[in-house]
């Protein structure tokens, strides 16, 4: 009678003054790949915490029956022992060690407590021929890209014969290429070894591509479960998450180009760890008043290495060229003085170098500009909760008070406390890198409203984004970068995916 | 009532520390008859430690940037010891400039560690580390191997008291110390003590009300009347009984405003000023503060710049206290103010943690210290006693952050 190889029946998960979880039933089958969608927030990894045993039964209700058993799982490795792996947003791998030593970290393959390196080599070899991983074994896993490390955790799921894999939003960090590798390895891992997934994922036309079945969660609930019919049902997805049904996912606007504001001429930056290897190379490009433009290309192609040099020089070493603001040269040696000439630039990385998670929203929020609240170097706290507040209700932050502490919240509302940073820095020029990763839908209209808000106010707008229908949504131009160069300038009116892609491939010098 | 709890609950470090506190000072007090708290022992209380508080408020600015410590600090105050006796001493200059000289040593030290921390980006440990041996060796060059004497303004800071204005002029009925037998000393009230408790503590009374009402002109937000002056009302009676108390002894230790002096400078900097703030944010997320403008290399130069100076200070007070630069002062003084932060709950990652918690983690140590000498402890079953409480302090607050995680 067991159809499911999985039954999670009315959890609820509750965390103090949230309720996390309510009443979720989440059932996958055997063989299955089962995708999990939802906003941020809705409640995906916490319920996939509760089936990891990272909340220990006892901290939620429900019951869990895997395999016909009901399961009462203490901590991760009982959930290990079970059979379920889960690998997170962030990876778990420890960066000076070997892949074949990550594969097998914390499950070595040894005999008395005496490692047997000879195993241990040939297991892992066979676990990366498995997934697809061209690499030496004794290559240390800082060297691999993002991309080559998520199949490492994959094949250190499999080295514990793991029968439930979830994957928690793994191509969010990878650029199209990667992603879709990644899912190619999952299908061939669901259909030669009848491996069942949970994927967590934001990418709708990820999910179509290989779920058999999709849940929604939103707002601690479980909406519907729906078998996958292939692309007709990407507009019930989306309504089931937001609760309403998006027709634009852009919002309009009628754009109002000024003159010309910032200029950057002849920019040639170099690695700072290699002072001999040029990583932008000799870049021109001129930003207009009130106007978007979009820096597109694939990763590693150095749109962030750009934006974070001409940032105060935050990024690369030997930096030569000229930026040009209002038609004036500035020279802007650090952060502080880059701030000082109007330039701000919203980074990528927001868990790790956008917020600092355990001061207040108030704070984060005054941080980049503490001087406009202050008088003497002394903070005025009054004048500072002023601001706070007219930012939370500016930009919809939603939080009981501006003293809740930035780690706290949800991913889209950490993204508007950054924004809200930079808008009270005041700048004139904004660089914007990834502005939307990882955020969800809902979220992703309101920060594009608040993007193009910013331009009407004739700011220049700079947008770095890795999602293309995101760069030809919101932006008038764009330019293409390969390889630390220009290669391409377009109209966003008169570009397409095709066209990007085209030039990105045919200016590869491989 | 939500508003209570929401209040509790952000400030729960703070009133668990001073719960802790009083805990503590109960407990001594009950194993000592009583002894611990009698006026003259707590104005040797704060004599005594008074080093401690001082380190400990130059330390949490330390672990404040990132889980930084300063071992050299004991050295440092060895060093300007020395300092202070080839100076004074040796060299016969007079006392306020030997001070002064002995305090600018103290910072230059301080300016050169910060120098290897900050531009070099030698880890700070190591840094110190090199630090507490290459101090601790000046020391000795200097001294070589002897103890001298110091005397004038050294005393003066060490031990001395603001004088009496108007001795022996206080009626009767206002010594009580004598019906409840607090000490075996004749009674004895210090008006110049009563005075300073009650007039400052009846401005900072004036100062709440006033800046409450300035702020609500200015339409800024405000607590309610009655927990403000509830707070204030509080806050009023306990310094005039700690005045009072005080006024039992001695009176006014010059040591005493040195110490609050340095406290509100210090709580000042770290919670009202754009240095402290970007402090706070360096050590609660180094890249964020940095991609915000935050100058990481310049702060972790303040930082053990100011280490060094206060460490100066504590020098001067401690060499004043003994009446005497020696080769062996200072030992283990940084373990005391690190662990001084620890129990007034600063994180080992940094980015938590306040002046006042420092404060009062420096209290429970000297607490501790002068509690334990009072019962008769020896300086082994001290130490054991010592480490044990960090260890407990710094357990409590992980298994109360874990709690509140798991919820």
């Amino acid at each position: 009678m067991a159809e499911y190889m999985l039954e999670m029946r009315n959890i609820t998960k509750e965390f103090p003054g949230v309720k996390a979880l309510s009443d979720v039933t989440f059932k996958v089958k055997k063989g299955e790949i089962h995708a999990l969608v939802g906003e941020n927030g809705a409640g995906k990894s916490t319920l996939m915490n509760v089936l990891s045993g990272i909340h220990p039964y006892g901290s939620y209700s429900g019951t869990i029956v895997y395999k016909g058993e009901e399961l009462r799982l203490k901590n991760i490795r009982d959930s290990e022992a079970a059979g379920i792996a889960i690998i997170h947003q962030e990876l778990a791998l420890s960066p000076y060690m070997t892949i074949a030593e990550n594969i097998f970290l914390g499950n070595e393959r040894a005999k008395h407590g005496i490692i047997s390196w000879d195993e241990t080599k040939t297991q892992a070899i066979r676990l990366m021929k498995m997934v697809g991983l061209e690499e030496k074994h004794s290559r240390q896993v800082k060297d691999l890209g993002v991309g080559k490390q998520q199949l490492v955790e994959i094949a250190k799921a499999l080295s514990k014969n793991c029968e439930l894999l979830i994957l928690d939003e793994p191509t969010a960090a990878l650029n199209d290429d990667d992603s879709d590798h990644l899912l190619a390895l999952l299908e061939t891992l669901n259909k030669k070894h009848n491996m069942t997934c949970i994927l967590i994922s934001h990418k709708l036309h990820e999910l179509i591509r290989i779920a058999h079945n999709i849940t929604i969660l939103r707002d601690g609930r479980a909406i519907e479960s729906l078998e996958n019919t292939g692309q007709l049902i990407e507009g019930r997805i989306i309504k089931d998450m937001v609760g309403r049904e998006i027709t634009d996912r852009f919002p309009k606007r009628t754009p109002r180009i000024g003159e010309i504001g910032f200029e950057i001429k002849n920019w040639l930056v170099h690695d700072p760890l290699d002072e001999k290897r040029v990583v932008i190379d000799n870049v021109n490009m001129y930003f207009r008043k009130g106007e978007i433009v979009g820096l597109a290309g694939l990763m590693g192609a150095g749109r962030t290495e750009l934006a974070m040099s001409v940032f105060g020089k935050a990024y690369g070493t030997k930096i030569s060229g000229s930026l040009i603001k209002d038609g004036k040269r500035i020279n802007p040696q650090n952060i502080s003085q880059a701030i000082g000439h109007g330039i701000a630039y919203v980074t990528e990385d927001r868990k790790t170098a956008g917020l600092v998670h355990i001061m207040d929203i108030k704070s984060n929020i005054t941080l980049a500009n503490l001087r406009d609240v202050s008088r003497a170097a002394v903070v005025n706290e009054d004048e500072e909760m002023v601001v706070a507040k007219q930012y939370q209700k500016r930009l919809d932050i939603k939080a009981a008070s501006v003293f809740q502490k930035a780690g706290n919240l949800s991913g889209g509302n950490q993204q508007k406390v950054v924004l809200s940073k930079w808008i009270f820095a005041n700048p004139d020029v904004l660089i914007l890198d990834e502005p939307t990763r990882g955020i969800d839908v809902g979220a992703k209209y309101e920060i594009y409203k608040i993007i193009l808000k910013l331009a009407e106010a004739g700011k220049c707008l700079i947008i770095i984004s890795s999602e293309l229908p995101e760069i030809l949504g919101i932006t008038d131009r764009l330019y293409i970068l390969n390889e630390g160069r220009v290669v391409g300038e377009m109209k966003t009116s008169e570009a397409t995916q095709e066209d990007i892609m085209t030039t990105i491939i045919k200016s590869s010098s491989v | 009532m939500k508003e209570i709890k929401g209040f509790l609950d952000r400030n729960m470090r703070q009133y668990g520390m001073i719960l802790a506190l009083v805990t503590i000072m109960i407990f001594f007090g009950l194993v000592t008859k009583g002894k611990l708290i009698w006026p003259r022992n707590i104005s040797m209380l704060i004599r005594q430690n008074a080093y401690v508080l001082i380190l400990a408020i130059g330390m949490m600015l330390c672990i404040l940037t990132g889980g930084n410590i300063d071992l050299s600090v004991g050295s440092l105050v060895a060093l300007v010891s020395a300092m202070s006796g080839l100076m004074a001493t040796t060299l016969g200059l007079p006392s306020w400039l030997a001070i002064c000289l002995s305090m600018l040593t103290g910072l230059l030290a301080g300016m050169w560690q910060g120098f290897w921390i900050a531009v070099v980006k030698v880890p700070p440990f190591i840094t110190t580390l090199a630090g507490m041996l290459v101090f601790r060796g000046l020391n000795n060059i200097i001294l070589d191997g002897k103890t001298l004497p110091l005397s004038g303004l050294y005393t003066t800071i060490g031990t001395g008291s603001v004088p009496d204005i108007a001795p022996n002029t206080l009626p009767d009925f206002l010594r009580i110390g004598d019906l409840l037998k607090l000490q075996n000393k004749p009674d004895y009230l210090n008006v110049t003590m009563l005075i300073v408790g009650f007039v400052l503590s009846g401005l900072y009374l004036l100062y709440v009300l006033l800046n409450r009402k300035s702020k609500q002109a200015r339409g800024y937000e405000v607590a309610s009347l009655k927990s403000t002056i509830g707070k204030a009302l509080l806050f009023f009676i306990i310094i005039n009984i700690c005045s009072y108390w005080l006024a039992m002894d001695e009176g006014l230790p010059i040591l005493l405003i040195l110490l609050a002096v340095l406290y509100a400078i210090y709580s000042f900097i770290a919670s009202k000023t754009i240095l402290g703030r970007h402090l706070y944010a360096m050590g609660g997320n180094i890249k964020a503060a940095e991609l915000s403008g935050v100058n990481t290399k310049k702060m972790m130069f303040f930082v053990y710049s100011n280490m060094g100076l206060l460490a100066g200070i504590a020098a001067v007070v401690t060499a004043g206290r003994s009446m005497a630069a020696s080769p062996n002062v200072g030992v283990n003084f940084e373990l005391d103010a690190i662990g001084a932060c620890f129990i007034g709950g600063a994180s080992a990652n940094g980015g938590v943690g306040t002046i006042w918690g420092a404060v009062v983690g420096a209290f429970i140590m000297g607490i501790m210290n002068n509690g334990m000498s009072i019962i008769g402890f020896d300086v082994f079953l001290q130490s054991l006693a010592k480490g044990m409480v960090v260890l407990l302090a710094v357990a409590f607050d992980m298994f109360s952050k874990s709690r509140s995680r798991l919820g």
